[in-house]
């Protein structure tokens, strides 16, 4: 069974598999980083690791953050060292069902297709798993510029 | 051959090291030794023998005669026993791990008083011999029958301890004689003694991955001292404080500590070389001579790594181009063995490799002509450009002078690599030639990669760090200065540091940062900060909102999704802990087209442009023409000045022409026509003439003057206009009217149906 982290964009729900996850911390100061591509919101210092945060919301294509609170870091540990995802609020860890599991329907945007696993349908709502190498890797053609146009 | 200091202090590291690796040697050769009694596997005598074998070698280069004597003896027994002609019994390994003591003492010996002890071991030598004797296959290598091998197992112990004892009644005298005999011994001695610790047992061997994850963490610890002395310098607890110093202080001496743990002497690299020196040399028919100093030059073993093959190229190259063939250097009356040398030293927190060569040196007209033909620069420039901007065309891709390709090099990638990559390491490369009598080519290089010292600037409330070693010196303007300070030239801002022109980039701009302080106070109290900077052999200022300090910052690279940006060399935590990110001075130079990504234009021919278009002073070629008339033309319209005697002038109808360069170059009588002479004095034609070169769209003219009489740097503010053909106006110059000539008129009135004959 894995379990999932889960965290919120908007007021979608969305998971990254626990053991991708290194830590989850709050909003740290930033400090950001020129010519860098959109989502990069800037480079934050963990315990004397300097680590790449990513605009979430950028990255999949969503209106820019409009809420007061700041948002909360994700880190997760890839095999280029940690980065971290900015995200809205953080949810529960979730162990759902695999027989609830489902590749993501074609309809959806191209963005999301390519980040995106599949989804749990859960009691009331959907959880959408996310592909944290695909997020990340922000040479990919998916780039939210064009997404937004 | 021990006469130089260098090589005393080789001889002493060389001992140093054998007396480390044979100790070591010597406890597995006892364990080998008793596996090999139980078991019998001749692999382990293998192993039993090399280590003895490798111990009588190393002791014989290093002149240890005594201790080479007892392994050789030990060698000839091992040998019979590994090839089977002998067989094993316990009276023989009981005796060779005898030997294997007494090689152990004498080692020790060595390390303590520094000296090989005379020959006091007779005993074991006389064993080892009676027990080959035994054989009778082998008599003759026995000299002389021990007539009490018999009593030998008996009497083993208290041999040894009579022996050990004796030696160590022996060394007192011995070391006490050294002291009064030669200087070589006393300094060895000296040297080992005063470690007074066993070196074998004071060193271990580490993995270089703990080694690293060591040092990052004293990187860490930098950090976290640096936050620690900035947020306590600001309160007035004395105890605080003065635990703050103290961790400052340690900490700094920790990381110079674990830095020293991650060196290793340039040796390891130098070390192949003789080899590559022999195998390259005789590939291509030549004789070198290798001389190597500064072995024991230390450098962090990232940095090692980084240079190996740069220099290997160099030395290829250094032999390959540099270095003629033995006959070529008998005619230029050199020894016919060509020497290289390669030197290590420190300087001013850096290293310096310097390899020199006596050879050709470089060729500077070739690689000019190479340049402009290969299309890195063109004519104008080549013209143009000073020597040193020259040699360091070399550097630039695509070049290579030689005439083919080699098997060793000439393919045309190398020396850019080199650079490339001494340049990733925070270096720097620097040649010099001297035509006819060879080539030197230094590299500097930092001691470590981890911790550099940089410089910490503020553009756009974002602090950022410049390495230091690309900084040359900073520039502040003040108030009327700073307006009057920063010029425009075609939209792009200079500064006219000491009567040179320093392009400027405004830091906030190159990285599309907004500097909301800048528009505010544009008017009053405006203060430039200029950083003067040095990337790829060009200088150019950054403007920055202020400086702060300088700091000593742990180099982290930056992750993934920000590699493709070329501004940046990475990032480091300041004291504060907040993240600033590292320029990289080169990336900047060339998002700011200060250094063009081609690299075509040079300081010199950039700064002359700019200065003629900037005011009215340039630099003149003077020459007279016929008597006395003075003449002027802007030296950046002279491609060369050549002399031609009389005899070389050909005719092609009635223009006069001139074979140059595998070309026929038109020239033009300036005499003739500009004054409008046609009467040319016998006694001219019978000298050699001065040759103008003028290159204009890959075809060169050439102009002939009178004589050439100097160089001058004045206003060219024409100030007599003339309507003469071919002259501009007349100036004053050294107090003289002199014509001021646009060649390009000249030669367009007067070429272009020849040219275009002659092009056809």
């Amino acid at each position: 069974m894995k379990q999932f982290c889960t965290f919120f964009l908007d007021d979608m729900l969305f998971g990254v598999d626990v053991l991708e996850v290194q830590e989850v911390i709050l909003y740290q100061e930033m400090t950001c980083v020129p010519l860098a591509p959109m989502s990069v919101q800037g480079l934050i210092n963990l315990r004397g690791q300097i680590v790449t945060a990513i605009d979430l919301r950028e990255r999949m294509g969503l209106a820019p953050r409009d809420i007061e609170e700041d948002p909360k870091n994700i880190v997760v540990q890839t095999e280029d060292g940690a980065v971290s995802l900015l995200v809205d609020e953080i949810g529960d860890v979730i162990e759902p069902d695999e027989d609830s599991f489902e590749a993501a329907p074609e309809t959806l945007t191209d963005i999301a297709r390519h980040m995106v696993d599949g989804v749990y349908k859960l009691d009331g709502r959907l959880l959408i798993i996310l592909n944290v190498r695909a997020t990340l890797d922000l040479n990919q053609a998916v780039s939210s510029e064009w997404i937004q146009n | 051959m021990s006469d130089s200091p260098s090589n005393r202090e080789l001889q002493k590291e060389l001992i140093k090291d054998f007396i480390i690796e044979s100790s070591e040697g010597l406890d597995f050769f006892d364990n080998e030794l008793l596996t090999f009694e139980t078991e019998g596997d001749l692999e382990q005598m293998n192993n039993v023998f090399r280590i003895i074998h490798t111990i009588k070698g190393t002791a014989g280069c290093l002149g240890l005669n005594n201790i080479e004597k007892i392994a050789h003896s030990g060698e000839n027994l091992l040998s019979q026993l590994r090839d089977g002609k002998i067989q094993v019994n316990q009276e023989m390994v009981t005796s060779l791990l005898n030997l294997s003591d007494v090689l152990k003492e004498s080692i020790q010996t060595l390390e303590r008083t520094g000296s090989d002890s005379g020959n006091k071991h007779c005993s074991i030598l006389e064993k080892m011999e009676g027990l080959l004797a035994r054989n009778p296959e082998d008599s003759e290598q026995a000299k002389m029958e021990d007539p009490g091998w018999g009593l030998f197992d008996e009497e083993s112990e208290e041999e040894k301890h009579a022996s050990a004892k004796g030696e160590d009644q022996e060394d007192d005298g011995d070391s006490a004689a050294i002291e009064n005999s030669t200087t070589e011994e006393e300094n060895l001695a000296s040297l080992l003694a005063a470690g007074k610790t066993n070196l074998a047992e004071s060193t271990i061997r580490v993995d270089v991955s703990q080694l690293d994850k060591v040092m990052n963490m004293v990187g860490e610890l930098v950090l976290a001292r640096n936050q620690i002395v900035v947020n306590t310098t600001n309160r007035d607890e004395a105890a605080l404080l003065t635990a703050s110093q103290r961790l400052n202080i340690i900490t700094t001496e920790l990381q110079e500590s674990v830095m020293k743990t991650r060196m290793q002497p340039i040796g390891n690299v130098f070390r192949k070389f003789p080899k590559i020196v022999r195998d390259v040399a005789n590939e291509l028919g030549k004789e070198v001579q290798l001389t190597m100093d500064g072995h024991e030059t230390e450098l962090d073993r990232t940095i090692i790594e980084a240079i190996k093959d740069p220099l290997t190229h160099i030395v290829r190259n250094a032999i390959d181009h540099g270095i003629e063939t033995p006959d070529d250097r008998v005619v230029a009356s050199k020894a016919k063995e060509g020497k290289l040398s390669l030197g290590a030293y420190h300087e001013g927190g850096q290293i310096v490799i310097e390899i020199t060569d006596d050879g050709k040196g470089i060729d500077i007209e070739k690689v000019r002509e190479t340049a402009s033909q290969k299309g890195i620069i063109n004519s104008s420039q080549a013209g143009s450009m000073s020597e040193k901007e020259v040699i360091n065309l070399v550097f630039q891709p695509g070049f290579s002078t030689a005439g083919k390709v080699s098997n060793v090099s000439g393919r045309g990638v190398g020396m850019d690599v080199v650079k490339t990559n001494i340049e990733k390491t925070g270096g720097s490369i620097d040649v010099s030639t001297n035509s006819g009598l060879g080539t030197t080519i230094k590299i500097k290089i930092p001691l470590t990669l981890a911790i550099i010292p940089a410089l910490i600037v503020t553009s756009a409330d974002e602090r950022f760090a410049i390495p230091q070693i690309s900084l040359l010196e900073l520039v502040r303007l003040e108030g009327e200065q700073a307006k009057e300070g920063i010029e425009m030239l075609y939209g792009s801002p200079v500064h006219r540091l000491r009567g040179k022109l320093l392009p400027l980039v405004y830091l906030n701009h190159e990285l599309q940062i907004s500097s909301p302080k800048k528009e505010l106070e544009s008017d009053e109290d405006t203060v430039v900060n200029i950083v003067v900077l040095q990337a790829d052999g060009r200088q150019f200022g950054l403007v920055v909102d202020a400086i702060n300090d300088t700091e000593e910052i742990v180099v982290k690279p930056l992750g993934k999704q920000l590699k493709g940006i070329s501004s940046f060399a990475g990032a480091t935590i300041m004291g504060d802990g907040k993240v600033a990110l590292i320029l990289d001075v080169l990336g900047i130079a060339l998002r700011a087209s200060v250094v063009t990504e081609s690299r075509t234009l040079t300081s010199a021919s950039e700064a002359e442009k700019t200065e003629t278009e900037s005011d009215t002073m340039q630099t003149l070629l003077l020459f007279t023409v016929g008597e006395d008339r003075r003449m002027a033309i802007p030296l950046s319209e002279a491609a060369r000045l050549e002399k031609f005697s009389s005899e070389q002038i050909e005719y092609t109808g009635e223009q006069k022409v001139v074979q140059y360069r595998d070309d026929i170059m038109p020239l033009f009588d300036v005499e003739e026509l500009v004054l409008d002479r046609k009467q040319i004095s016998d006694s001219k034609q019978n000298d050699t003439l001065e040759v103008v070169v003028y290159s204009q769209a890959g075809r060169n003219y050439g102009l002939i003057v009178g004589s050439i009489k100097d160089i001058v740097y004045e206003s060219a503010s024409i100030s007599y206009q003339s309507d003469r053909m071919g002259v501009l106006g007349s100036i004053v110059v050294q107090g003289k009217v002199t014509d001021l000539l646009s060649v390009s008129q000249i030669v367009e009135q007067h070429s272009i149906p020849e040219s275009n004959a002659l092009a056809s």
